[in-house]
């Protein structure tokens, strides 16, 4: 088990050091020039150049690769012109724009992301599994064929567009809820609930079209199993059947999947927060690629990369958990 | 063998009727090719207390029945009609609270393959006391003192602490008797056991044949017994009743039907049983130049720690126009060596000799000219034919190459003829053809390739009773006029014993005994060699009796 | 329920003839499958029409009809429905005043030319490095499974917004789309490709092929292709509608075809700010977004079911990690 989770985690610290060559390279051959994005309209050439300095973008990519990575493992400290900068480890880089360090952005940013795919995950595991169940126990009537067309339905709307139209119904139609505007959880937690309640529901309610088909399918997969011939041979209810032993078939995959997708929101849920104007880490790290502040770019993208590497372990803990015949190897 | 007093003859059934009475069953199915009629006007009875076993081969509608009884087909589309009832109710028409009380607490089903017919999430001991309380309203805990009483009935050693483990923690063995102490649980009046032994090792069978016995005398149930093995018909039960194609061929008390069979159909099944006392080769041919030689083969899996090895110091000699047979049970590693003798798998150690030369070293390319030579019919006909290619395109593949296009489908005919099929059938595909016709597709591909050493790998097991040895006799036929190496793996040591010359017997990956079929059949040296045949079923059930005494004096024989 | 029969089954395992007018049909009486398939169908034909409709229509996708729009409350179009009249079918942009039916048009050639040409990318990168991770030896297997596994610890979408801002304005916009959604994007192709040929190189007629003398090439291509190509048509069906929402959230997120070009997620970009006011801008293009996506679900999920009903099941979980969100 510790042999597995060390090898396990070895594997994931590889991923993302490839992870991290990937984004460097890629930024590299960026044609916007950081330095004059980052001192302004009005910087002249001699400024431009000290900008440059100062930003240690004289350096060859390599080398300024070794220094990120040093930063990450044991701290740097930068120079911000007249003074030296500590930066702790895990120093991930000033940004280039606003010079502030990534990894306290990040942390900054993160309870907005992290709050937002929490919420969703209630939201999915209460309607995604619970839709599926009902059709399930439902199969065949006409309960089962309304809810098999809501999830199609739910499965061919894209998250930005259920929004939109979650917006325009909730708000602007019903006026049931004000337009939501992001206020911070420590500020004032029920408006902070009260405007994360379209996001929450927007994402939750589009992974849940998912979740309805997994737990639909996986019930209805282990329904067949020769193991429920069994229970109903010695007089087991059709109800006990599906809520007893075929929902248990069920919890492995969802238990699974939603790890894996709650890694993969932790790294931001880039239309939802851009629609509803979430400041998390996937705004982010859209307004870092368009100001192309390569510290940033590269710092978030680590950080989700290790959110879905770490889920990924996570995932195939709780399966081996919820399924004691999976075998860790 | 006459069965104890059933001690609640008092049941719901008006006195002087059965306890299981199925008059005129017919049940259909619709296919997409059609209605397929399962079951046809099929009628029999069962006293408390008494064994009957269906006796039949895949498609004579056996399992069907024993479905009816519990009224399995409620909901399914199938159409059920004729009279069926068990203690008085009929599972096709009781209203739902009565059918669920009849399912378990009157009859109780033992289902074939016990490792998918247990809840793989739930542990044993939860499973058979959720079972109990179906039918006894108990406490949850009352029911787990009982789950681990009946699961100590039934020789499970450590009964509390087992009764933790999942299906996947326990034996084959383990978890068919946990499915009879599910049984157990319900006190059911009547057992139903569909195919209870077919997925075991024949040790392991006769342990469950004879507890399922002892179990049946103590408690006074009754036993219907779902089967298409004659000698276990013949270990357990009191009556048999033959069916094909959904009818009743022939019915009476089991020593009668085996002795004397009245239906020309029951004496051909009977005929093709093989038995450990029936006809056996003449004697070997001359002895050869070594066809084939292994000296101290072994096949590792894996690396490192976790590696397992599945076969070591396996030595054995194989000469022209001899038949070698391979005989173990599962695990012991008789089909790795099998296919480490045709190169598909590469031996870990070990010398491999075809004619005098090394082959277990060579690599694929230089192997290329030996691969002819050397060939193998797999266990599945199934599976072992591209399902996409025709069956005339499969056999070509191996027809040497410079034949010629119409040379080789000159060849191919003539070879579906040799090996008993119409020549005419070579475009047709694998599905369109039954288990032993695509058995004999495999070994007219085998043939094609004009090999000196034929491997086959459990050749019949898939297969029918009537079929096997259609299929054994062809291969024997093909050998004696070809001259072929032959090497017969198989699990049931009668069927080796009527095709092969020489027998080795494998156990956990080692040769244990090795010998003409007199040394190793008549005295056996090694103890497991002793407790294998031990187990096989007699097909006389006096004789069955008498061995099953044996048994039980020396359970060391069967506990190996 | 499982049939408790051991009467003769329906045969299992049919041939390649055998299997597309199987397939046909059973797609034949699922309703649904063929109003999905009648959809796009016709969705196909208007795209490649689009500039025949436009002619017809006497609408230019680019012009501007300042005309038609109210400037006094911030260019909303005149009229009820978004402006819908006898010339624009569909009515008009607010702001610019451009024909909306005909920009829908052209925004479906885009959804489907991309999707289209992404999957066919995906597809082919998938069935190259997973064959060659499952047949390969055990580093081959390894590197190529470490590299898939960078693959989908990217965050694709991101990364993909990433990519289109560095490459130069001038590349073709499409083809880039197509580019970076197809190299993206094919790590479920390859672990689904690898996972089967695992399975089938130990099937036994492949081994008998090595019987055969056959060498390792022509075992792959006569004995493992054709077997492939049920799952990974498969995955294809599962891929397209994914692939049509990956190209409307890029635009949608401004990093897909540069305008004037039309494309349905830069025009729900933009109805971002209409809403309130031309509820119409924002419900033509998410209804054809939700139609196209829905019809190639529903048709690509008759088609899975046709083929193999229990890999189904399967199918749809791996699909999980490759939503954008």
């Amino acid at each position: 088990m510790t042999r597995y989770l060390l090898r396990r985690l070895a594997g994931a610290a590889l991923v993302l050091l490839a992870l991290s060559v990937l984004v460097y390279a890629l930024f590299y051959v960026v044609p916007g020039d950081p330095a004059r994005l980052a001192c302004g309209e009005r910087c002249n050439p001699a400024q431009i150049a000290q900008v440059r300095a100062r930003l240690g973008l004289e350096d060859g990519v390599l080398t300024q690769y070794l220094h990120f990575l040093q930063g990450v493992v044991a701290g740097r400290s930068h120079s911000t012109g007249t003074a030296l900068v500590p930066c702790d480890a895990p120093c991930l880089g000033l940004s280039y724009q606003t010079g502030q360090q990534v990894t306290a952005l990040i942390l900054e940013r993160l309870p907005a992301t992290a709050s937002l795919a929490l919420g969703a995950l209630v939201v999915w595991l209460l309607v995604g599994v619970g839709t599926g169940l009902l059709s399930a126990l439902r199969r065949g009537g006409p309960t089962e064929r309304i809810l098999t067309v809501l999830t199609l339905a739910g499965t061919g709307t894209p998250v930005f567009v259920l929004g939109l139209l979650l917006l325009m119904a909730v708000c602007a139609h019903l006026q049931w809820l004000p337009f939501p505007t992001y206020v911070p959880l420590g500020e004032d937690p029920e408006q902070w609930a009260w405007n994360m309640l379209l996001p929450w529901l927007t994402l939750g309610l589009f992974e849940s079209a998912k979740y309805a088909r997994l737990t639909r399918s996986s019930v209805l997969e282990t329904l067949a199993d020769d193991h429920i011939r069994t229970f109903r041979a010695y007089g087991a209810a059709e109800r006990t059947l599906v809520t007893r032993h075929a929902l248990r078939g069920a919890v492995p995959p969802v238990v699974a999947v939603s790890a894996v997708d709650l890694g993969s929101m932790f790294g931001g849920a880039v239309l939802t927060e851009s629609l509803f104007g979430i400041p998390g880490l996937g705004r982010t790290l859209i307004d870092g690629v368009r100001q192309v502040d390569l510290p940033v770019v590269v710092g978030v993208t680590l950080v989700m990369g290790a959110f879905v590497v770490l889920a990924g372990v996570l995932a195939d803990l709780l399966h081996a958990a919820a399924d004691r015949r999976v075998v860790l190897t | 063998m006459t069965p104890t007093a059933d001690p609640r003859t008092t049941g719901h059934a008006p006195a002087g009727r059965p306890l299981v009475e199925v008059r005129d069953l017919t049940v259909e199915f619709d296919t997409a090719d059609g209605t397929v009629r399962a079951v046809d006007r099929l009628s029999l009875t069962l006293d408390a207390g008494r064994a009957l076993a269906l006796v039949g081969e895949s498609g004579s509608g056996k399992s069907t029945v024993a479905a009816a009884l519990l009224g399995l087909h409620r909901g399914t589309g199938a159409r059920v009609t004729g009279t069926v009832l068990v203690d008085g109710t009929d599972p096709a028409a009781a209203p739902p609270a009565v059918l669920r009380r009849l399912r378990g607490g009157l009859a109780a089903m033992v289902f074939q393959d016990p490792l998918s017919a247990l809840d793989p999430y739930l542990a044993i001991g939860d499973q058979i006391a959720e079972v109990h309380r179906l039918h006894h309203p108990v406490s949850r805990r009352a029911a787990r003192a009982r789950a681990v009483e009946v699961l100590d009935r039934v020789g499970i050693p450590d009964a509390a602490r087992r009764a933790r483990s999942r299906p996947h923690e326990f034996s084959g063995g383990m978890r068919q008797r946990a499915l009879l102490a599910m049984a157990l649980a319900c006190d059911p009046r009547v057992v139903v056991a569909d195919e209870p032994t077919t997925a075991l090792d024949v040790t392991v069978q006769a342990q469950i044949l004879d507890l399922l016995h002892e179990l049946r005398h103590e408690t006074g149930t009754a036993l219907l017994l779902v089967t298409h093995d004659v000698g276990v018909a013949a270990e357990s039960a009191d009556e048999v009743l033959v069916m094909r194609g959904g009818r009743e061929v022939e019915r009476g008390p089991v020593g009668r039907v085996l002795a004397a069979p009245a239906a020309p159909y029951t004496r051909r099944l009977l005929d093709a049983v093989p038995r450990l006392d029936g006809p056996v080769r003449p004697p070997a041919p001359p002895e050869g130049e070594p066809l084939l030689e292994a000296v101290g083969l072994r096949k590792e899996f894996g690396r490192g720690r976790s590696a397992v090895t599945a076969v070591t110091d396996a030595s054995l000699t194989l000469r022209a126009g001899e038949t070698l047979g391979l005989v173990g049970e599962s695990g012991s590693g008789k089909t790795t060596l099998g296919r480490m003798l045709v190169r598909l798998l590469d031996p870990t150690g070990g010398e491999l000799r075809y004619r005098g030369e090394e082959i277990g070293r060579l690599d694929e390319r230089r192997l290329r000219p030996f691969r002819r030579e050397l060939q193998l019919v797999f266990q599945d006909p199934a599976s072992s034919l591209n399902p996409r290619r025709t069956i005339g395109d499969s056999i070509a593949e191996f027809v040497p190459r410079g034949t010629g296009g119409a040379g080789t489908r000159a060849r191919v005919r003539d070879l579906l003829d040799r090996v008993g099929l119409d020549p005419d059938r070579l475009d047709a595909y694998p599905h369109e053809f039954s288990g032993g016709q695509r058995q004999r597709v495999g070994i007219a591909r085998a043939l094609a390739a004009e090999p000196r050493v034929i491997v086959c790998d459990e050749p019949v097991s898939a297969l029918d009773v009537t079929t096997q040895a259609q299929v054994t006799a062809l291969l024997c036929d093909l050998q004696a006029e070809l001259g072929l190496g032959l090497v017969f793996i198989a699990h049931d040591l009668a069927v080796v014993r009527r095709v092969s010359d020489r027998v080795a017997v494998m156990r956990a990956g080692r040769i244990v005994e090795q010998g003409t079929v007199a040394e190793v059949y008549d005295t056996p040296a090694d103890p497991y060699t002793r407790s294998l045949l031990a187990a096989v079923p007699a097909l006389d059930p006096v004789l069955a009796a008498e061995r099953r005494a044996r048994r039980a004096r020396h359970p060391e024989l069967a506990g190996i | 329920m499982t049939a408790v029969t051991d009467a003769p089954a329906p045969v299992a395992g049919t041939p390649a003839t055998g299997a597309a007018r199987q397939v046909w049909r059973r797609l034949r009486t699922r309703p649904a499958a063929l109003v999905s398939a009648a959809v796009l169908l016709l969705l196909i034909v208007l795209a490649a029409a689009a500039p025949l409709l436009a002619a017809l229509t006497g609408q230019d996708p680019y012009a501007y009809h300042d005309e038609l729009v109210d400037s006094a409350r911030g260019g909303v179009p005149h009229g009820a429905f978004g402006g819908a009249s006898a010339d624009h079918w569909l009515g008009v942009e607010p702001g610019t005043g451009r024909d909306l039916f005909v920009r829908l048009l052209y925004g479906a050639r885009i959804s489907l030319l991309v999707a289209v040409g992404a999957t066919a990318l995906q597809i082919l990168i998938g069935l190259v490095v997973g064959l060659a991770a499952g047949l390969g030896n055990r580093w081959v297997d390894g590197l190529l499974g470490r590299v898939t596994d960078v693959l989908v610890a990217l965050p694709m979408l991101v990364l993909a917004v990433a990519l289109t801002a560095v490459v130069p304005r001038d590349f073709p916009r499409p083809l880039l789309l197509i580019l970076v959604i197809g190299l993206l994007g094919w790590a479920g192709t390859s672990r689904i490709v690898r996972a089967q040929t695992l399975v089938l190189k130990n099937l036994d007629h492949v081994s008998a092929a090595r019987l055969a003398g056959s060498g390792r090439r022509r075992t792959a291509r006569r004995e493992l292709l054709p077997a492939l190509a049920a799952p990974v048509l498969t995955y294809a069906a599962i891929l397209v509608p994914t692939n049509i929402v990956v190209e409307a959230s890029l635009s949608f997120l401004g990093v897909g075809v540069t305008p004037p070009t039309p494309s349905w997620g830069q025009m729900l970009s933009t109805a971002q700010t209409w809403f309130r006011a031309d509820p119409a801008y924002v419900l033509l293009p998410a209804g054809s977004l939700f139609v196209t996506v829905l019809a190639s679900t529903v048709l690509g999920d008759a088609v899975r079911t046709a083929l193999d009903p229990r890999e189904a099941s399967r199918l749809r979980v791996g699909t999980a990690k490759e939503t954008a969100r």
